[in-house]
């Protein structure tokens, strides 16, 4: 179990050279669409997000974010 | 609570202590503060800064006998293409006269003001961030410094981001000029998201949050049976650790649907070292329409269970190491309804504006106690007043430019 | 917290260590022969450009540096086309609608051409959006150049100023 944190990374690294999209950058017109965006608009997202943080015991892991147009 | 004037606070007759409770809601939108900043700063997306843009938002909260609302202010600029900083200015204007502060104290106001400043760096697919936050009231100031690196892999198909935000916090108590307590807060996050296929997209977000200090609402008191009191309970202050752990997965998709419409759908769940467990599922709908407008539906569900040392009446005074009785530790449910419009006025501008929108956004929460009980409701033996339940309106207004 | 500490260490430096930036295909070689639809009606083929200096664009509306590239590879198209430049802005998407829509507000003076069905882009193993080809006047592949950041037009310049020279 201790040696989970070196091995990780590890498996990370040797995975990642081999991989090939399937998903290719000019197929990704409609992960760009903005309504396919987590969070349209982050100052109205981050409020909502405060006022359930306020008032509810829950905290933490409360947005994502990733996506998009894939660009450069 | 005294309305600000630094007045004393009357005590209640059988009160032990001088028993006055804060608006619940203030208190923790300080911790909300940095994580509001690392949020902003973390949406920049893989290997493409964040666009510039300012956003002006109207936000209101309405419920419960509180009354907050205020402004927002947020400006995001590039310099030397590789940089992107951001600034936010916040207000909150509080109007409380909530259950907790109406049954052991008197109405308040007061402002809470917040400052944050970010910013991102882009380097190949690598963007870090980092960010400061000062948010200032007259007995709570919070300072908030967070760091986040975001790094786009395997083609682009995947976003792994890491944060880590630090807050140093100091609590005060309105009319005890001696009382200041620290608060620091460590929280630590990763979040990975995959596009699946070109319709669909997924996110996992993993958070651990310590605190340690003073963590409790210093105004805030639990009850307990005592017959010799006119009521039939008394008040005696909260006792809280003094430390805390928190953790919380949650995973998110998105689905495009042919015709142009997206589906949305997430799971959250949180548990703490304070015994409280929760569940948070959400389910949404975005709806484009004609070429300029975009409707938002959305429905979500909160399930909680109390913290280990909560109780809405405890036996007999001292009952417990720890003892609370603020409503957010109980057991609840919340059950938010939500709709929204966007209006693009401007896309594919020419002059100063590239694309602009006006935006309205609606959500109604009904807050429904399965432990807390009302004490507004007299004549009743401890005990067995009503379940306590409320409704609030969050209306966020907001105007959004591109340029 | 402290056993948190070496788990985000090492994720940190596997994040740091795991960049797969991935390669661009090697700029040699002769460039892959295609004929596409043009937007006015015509068909281009690449081959009857040969003498002259072509840079293919792959690009998108829905991209948002290819937005801002637009008006710079106009300013380049129109600074030589006189010299036997030509600029082909190979539009990757799947309805013309959206493309023409955006061209209609930010006018360009060079060919646009539908690859509707992807072939040319898979041909040319686009890694990135945008893309950018230079193919010299005996229809080799000299530069390619993925994404787009604010300066790039004067890397794109010097080499077209340099192919132009042959």
């Amino acid at each position: 179990m201790n040696k989970l944190p070196i091995l990780l990374p590890l498996l990370l690294l040797s995975a990642c050279s081999s991989v090939e999209p399937w998903v290719k950058p000019y197929e990704r017109a409609h992960l760009a669409d903005p309504i396919m965006s987590f969070a349209r608009d982050p100052v109205a997202n981050n409020y909502i997000h405060h006022v359930y943080d306020a008032r509810e015991g829950g905290r933490g892991a409360g947005t994502a974010s990733g996506g998009g147009c894939g660009c450069n | 609570m005294p309305a600000k004037a630094g007045a004393a606070p009357a005590p209640h007759p059988g009160a032990d202590v001088v028993a006055t409770s804060r608006n619940d809601s203030v208190r923790p939108l300080r911790v909300a503060a940095g994580l509001l900043l690392l949020l902003t700063s973390l949406a920049a997306r893989g290997a493409v800064l964040p666009e510039d843009r300012a956003d002006l938002l109207y936000h209101s909260y309405s419920g419960g006998g509180a009354d907050i609302n205020g402004p927002s202010l947020l400006v995001r600029k590039k310099f030397a293409e590789d940089v992107s900083v951001t600034a936010n200015y916040y207000v909150d204007n509080v109007s409380s006269a909530s259950i907790d502060v109406i049954t052991t104290a008197s109405p308040y106001e007061e402002q809470r003001t917040e400052y944050s400043l970010g910013l991102d760096y882009l380097r190949d697919r690598t963007i870090l961030s980092i960010g400061y936050t000062n948010s200032v009231e007259n007995d709570y100031i919070a300072n908030t410094y967070s760091l986040g690196i975001s790094q786009d892999m395997f083609g682009d198909l995947t976003t792994v981001s890491l944060g880590f935000i630090y807050g140093d916090n100091t609590v005060g108590r309105n009319g005890d000029s001696n009382f200041e307590e620290p608060a620091k807060l460590r929280d630590y996050r990763l979040s990975v998201s995959q596009i699946l296929t070109q319709d669909l997209i997924v996110a996992l977000t993993l958070e651990t949050i310590t605190d340690e200090g003073f963590l409790n609402n210093p105004y805030r008191s639990v009850r307990y049976l005592d017959p010799s009191s006119p009521r039939g309970y008394s008040y005696q202050a909260e006792v809280y650790p003094r430390t805390r752990t928190t953790n919380s997965v949650a995973l998110r998709g998105r689905y495009y649907l042919p015709g142009r419409s997206a589906l949305s759908a997430g799971y959250r769940y949180f548990s703490g070292s304070w015994g409280i467990q929760a569940d948070t599922w959400e389910l949404g709908y975005t709806l484009p329409w004609d070429e300029d407008w975009i409707f938002e539906f959305s429905y979500r569900f909160y399930d909680q269970g109390p913290a280990e040392f909560y109780s809405d009446l405890f036996p007999y005074r001292d009952a417990q190491n720890f003892l609370a009785r603020d409503k957010e530790m109980s057991s609840f449910t919340t059950k938010t309804l939500g709709a929204g419009v966007t209006w693009y006025f401007e896309e594919n501008g020419t002059g100063f504006i590239k694309r602009g929108t006006l935006n309205m956004n609606i959500d109604r929460i009904a807050f429904d106690y399965r432990d807390f009980r009302d004490l507004s409701v007299t004549g009743v033996a401890p005990g067995e007043e009503p379940l306590y339940a409320f409704n609030s309106t969050v209306l966020r207004l907001w105007l959004s430019i591109w340029f | 917290m402290l056993k948190k500490t070496p788990w985000m260490l090492m994720l940190l430096t596997a994040l740091m260590l795991a960049v797969a930036p991935l390669q661009a295909k090697q700029a040699n070689g002769p460039a892959p022969d295609f004929t596409l639809k043009s937007r006015d009606g015509g068909n281009v083929k690449l081959s009857e450009l040969a003498g002259n200096v072509v840079m293919v664009n792959f690009w998108a509306s829905w991209c948002a540096p290819c937005r801002v590239e637009m008006p710079k590879l106009n300013q380049l198209y129109n600074k030589y086309k006189d010299l036997g430049f030509v600029l082909l802005g190979v539009n990757v998407e799947e309805q013309q609608k959206p493309p023409l829509n955006f061209l209609q507000k930010r006018p360009v003076d060079f060919p646009i051409l539908w690859d509707n069905r992807n072939e040319v882009s898979k041909e040319y193993k686009v890694i990135a959006m945008p893309t950018t080809v230079l193919v010299d006047r005996s229809g080799n592949i000299r530069y390619i150049h993925q994404g787009y950041k604010e300066g790039d037009e004067k890397k794109y310049r010097k080499i077209i100023k340099k192919l132009l020279r042959e």
